[in-house]
C-alpha cells in the first residue's frame, strides 16, 4: 500500500535502527552500503512499487527484485521483516550458525530471490527474468539494486547490451552511487564517470535522482518504463553511511561494526532524524 | 569399427522434442548456434532461441534468471568457454540458487584438437565436479545422448551435460535405459574392471576383446553420471573384480577417475589406474593424434589394465 513520504521516511529510519541493532548484535554486516540503500528499498517494499505478497513470496507473477549488492544483506532482511516477510524477532538470528540469514542473502528467506553477494551477478539475472516475463507476455517486472564500485564487474555491461538488445522496458536497474566503494571513492580506484552518459549509450533511458528523496524515488520507480522498448536505468545519488553523521561518507564504515558507544550515539541520531 | 555417430545430432533433436512438448524450454548460446547444432531448432523455435553473443557470464546469469521466470534453459555452448569463464555465475546463479539451467557443453575434452589449449576442455569435470547441487553426465553414444538429454529435462536442477563431437560408434542396446546416477555393465569379467565414460567407452569395450585374447577377463562399466557417482557399481567392481582402470578425455586431476578413486580408497581399497591427461596442457594435434598421445586407446588402456593385473599377481 502506498504511504506518504513522511511515513515512508519515519519508516526508512526505523528500518535503518534496527538494521544497525542487527549489525552490533552479529558483530559483522556492511553498516556503510546498508544506510546507502535504505531509502531505496523502504520505498520498493514499504510503499507498493514491488507488487509482491508477503504472505505468497514465490508467486508467479510477482515482481522480481534482484538485491545484486549482496553485501547489503541485512538492510535487505530487515526491510523484508518489515514488509512482513517473516517475523521481525528472527532478525536477531543474523549470521548466527545456522540461521537462513546468512551474511548474504540466500534464497531459503522468503523474498529473496537469488543467493548473491559475489558482484556483478543481479544485472544478468534480472535480465534473464525479465526476458522471460517478455516471452510470456506477463505484466510482472523486474527490479535490480547494484553498487556503484560493483559496475567495475564487466558482466554488467553483457548484461546492458542484452538488455538494450531485447528491449527489455519490463527492467528496471537501480545503481546505488554512493560514490565509495571498500577502501576508497570509486573515481580514485577505476572511475565510472561519465556513468549517466555510459548507460545511455549502451541503450537505456537513464533518469537521475536523489537517492534519500522518498517523493523522488518513489516517483521515479513509478513512472517506468520510462521509454517504450528501452530497460530503465535510475542513478540514486546517495551516501554510504546516511542518517549518521560520523558514518557518513567514510569508506571506513564500509563493514565495520559500530562499537556499544557507537551504537548509541547513531540511535540517538537515527531517532531524531525518523521524527 | 562401426559407424560412428557425432552425439550433437541426438543431443539436438532430442532437444526439439523436448522443447516441442514444454513450452518452458528455451536454449541459450554464445553465437554457438552452429557448433552446437541448433540450426534447426532456432528454425523451428525462433522465438525460443537466444544468441546472447560472445558474453558467457551474461549467458549464464540470464539463464538463472530465465529459470526463476518459469523456463527451462538450455544453455548450450562450446565447453571451454561454457564453464571456465563463467564458473562463478555456475557456482552462484546456478548451482548455490539452485535454479533449473542445464548447462550443454559440446566440443569437449580434446575434441578441438589442433586449435590448441584455449579451446580445450579438460578440466571442466574437475571444475563442476566441486561445486554443490551439481548433476554431471557424460554419455557415451547417441542413444545415451538422446535418454540423458530427456533425463536433464526431466531432472529439476543444475545439470551439467558433457558432449562430444567426436565420432562415436553405438554402444548400447536399443533397449537401454539411461537413469541420473546409475552406471551400467557393458561387459562381465572377475579379473580387472575398466570403467569409462563418454568417448572412451567403445575404446574400453576393444581394450576388453584385446584382453580376452590375452586371457584376461575384463569387467567394462560405462559410468555416465558422474556425480552423483554409482559407488554401489564401483564397490561391487573393486570386490569383485580386485582392481580398477579408469578411462576419460579429462585431466586426471579431479575428472572421472578421482571421483571413482574417491569411492574404491573409502570403502573397498583396490589398485587402481587412473588414465587421462595427465597434468599438461595437450599439444597440437587432432583428437585422434592426441588420444593416441596420451594412450587414451584400446591400447593403452588395455597395457595399463595387464600391467595392474600382472603386478597384484606377482605380489
Amino acid at each position: 500500500m502506498p504511504i506518504d513520504s513522511q511515513a515512508l521516511h519515519k519508516k526508512a529510519y526505523e528500518i535503518r535502527q534496527r538494521n544497525l541493532i542487527m549489525i552490533y548484535e552479529a558483530g559483522g554486516g556492511h553498516t556503510g552500503g546498508d544506510l546507502s540503500s535504505a531509502d531505496i528499498l523502504a520505498a520498493l517494499y514499504l510503499n507498493g512499487v514491488l507488487n509482491v505478497d508477503p504472505k505468497n513470496p514465490r508467486a508467479p507473477d510477482r515482481d522480481r527484485f534482484f538485491m545484486s549488492k549482496g553485501h547489503g544483506s541485512g538492510l535487505l532482511y530487515t526491510t523484508l521483516a518489515f514488509a512482513g516477510f517473516f517475523p521481525e524477532e528472527e532478525l536477531a538470528t543474523f549470521m548466527k550458525p545456522l540461521s537462513r540469514l546468512n551474511g548474504h542473502p540466500h534464497v531459503d528467506v522468503p523474498g529473496v530471490e537469488a543467493n548473491t553477494g559475489a558482484l556483478g551477478h543481479g544485472l544478468p539475472m534480472a535480465v534473464g527474468a525479465a526476458l522471460a516475463a517478455k516471452m510470456d507476455g506477463a505484466s510482472w517486472r523486474t527490479f535490480v539494486l547494484t553498487g556503484d564500485g560493483e559496475l567495475q564487474e564487466g558482466s554488467n555491461w553483457e548484461a546492458a547490451m542484452a538488455a538494450a538488445q531485447y528491449q527489455l522496458d519490463n527492467l528496471t536497474l537501480i545503481v546505488d552511487r554512493n560514490r565509495l566503494q571498500m577502501v576508497d571513492r570509486t573515481e580514485r580506484i577505476i572511475g565510472l564517470e561519465p556513468l549517466a552518459d555510459k548507460w545511455h549509450a549502451f541503450g537505456w533511458s537513464v533518469r537521475e535522482i536523489n537517492g534519500h528523496d522518498h517523493a523522488e524515488i518513489v516517483q521515479t520507480l513509478s513512472g517506468v518504463p520510462f521509454e517504450i522498448g528501452k530497460p530503465n536505468c535510475v542513478i540514486a545519488y546517495t551516501h554510504k553511511g546516511e542518517g549518521v553523521s560520523f558514518i557518513k561518507d567514510r569508506a571506513g564504515w564500509h563493514h565495520r561494526v559500530p562499537t556499544e558507544e557507537e551504537l548509541g550515539a547513531a540511535l540517538e541520531e537515527l531517532r531524531g532524524a525518523a521524527q | 569399427m562401426s559407424e560412428l555417430h557425432d552425439c550433437r545430432n541426438a543431443f539436438a533433436s532430442a532437444l526439439e522434442d523436448i522443447a516441442r512438448g514444454d513450452s518452458r524450454v528455451v536454449v541459450l548460446c554464445n553465437d554457438s548456434v552452429t557448433s552446437a547444432k541448433l540450426s534447426h531448432f532456432a528454425e523451428e523455435f525462433p522465438e525460443r532461441l537466444f544468441n546472447i553473443g560472445i558474453a558467457e557470464q551474461n549467458m549464464v546469469g540470464m539463464a538463472s534468471g530465465m529459470a526463476n521466470g518459469g523456463k527451462i534453459p538450455f544453455v548450450a555452448a562450446a565447453a571451454c568457454f561454457l564453464t571456465a569463464r563463467p564458473l562463478e555465475q555456475i557456482k552462484n546463479d546456478v548451482a548455490y540458487t539452485d535454479t533449473n539451467v542445464k548447462l550443454c557443453g559440446v566440443s569437449t575434452g580434446l575434441a578441438y584438437g589442433p586449435l590448441g589449449g584455449t579451446h580445450h576442455s579438460i578440466e571442466d569435470i574437475a571444475w563442476l565436479r566441486a561445486i554443490a547441487n551439481m548433476t554431471i553426465i557424460v554419455p557415451a553414444d547417441p542413444l545415451e545422448t538422446e535418454q540423458a538429454v530427456r533425463a536433464a529435462a526431466d531432472f529439476i536442477g543444475p545439470v551439467y551435460l558433457r558432449l562430444s563431437r567426436m565420432g562415436v560408434p553405438v554402444v548400447h542396446d536399443a533397449g537401454y535405459r539411461f537413469e541420473i546416477g546409475k552406471a551400467v555393465r557393458l561387459r562381465d569379467g572377475k579379473d580387472v574392471t575398466l570403467a569409462a565414460c563418454g568417448t572412451l567407452v567403445p575404446r574400453a569395450l576393444a581394450a576388453a576383446s584385446m584382453l580376452e585374447e590375452e586371457g584376461i577377463q575384463a569387467r567394462v562399466i560405462n559410468v555416465a553420471t558422474i556425480k552423483p557417482i554409482d559407488r554401489e557399481a564401483i564397490v561391487e567392481a573393486a570386490e569383485e573384480t580386485g582392481g580398477i582402470v579408469t578411462a576419460e578425455e579429462h585431466t586426471i586431476y579431479g575428472g572421472f577417475g578421482s571421483a571413482v578413486a574417491e569411492v574404491v580408497a573409502t570403502t573397498h581399497p583396490v589398485p587402481m589406474r587412473i588414465l587421462g591427461v595427465p597434468g599438461v596442457f595437450a599439444p597440437t594435434g587432432s583428437p585422434e593424434f592426441l588420444f593416441e598421445h596420451f594412450g587414451l586407446t584400446p591400447q593403452g588402456i588395455r597395457d595399463a589394465a595387464r600391467e595392474l593385473v600382472e603386478s597384484e599377481g606377482s605380489q
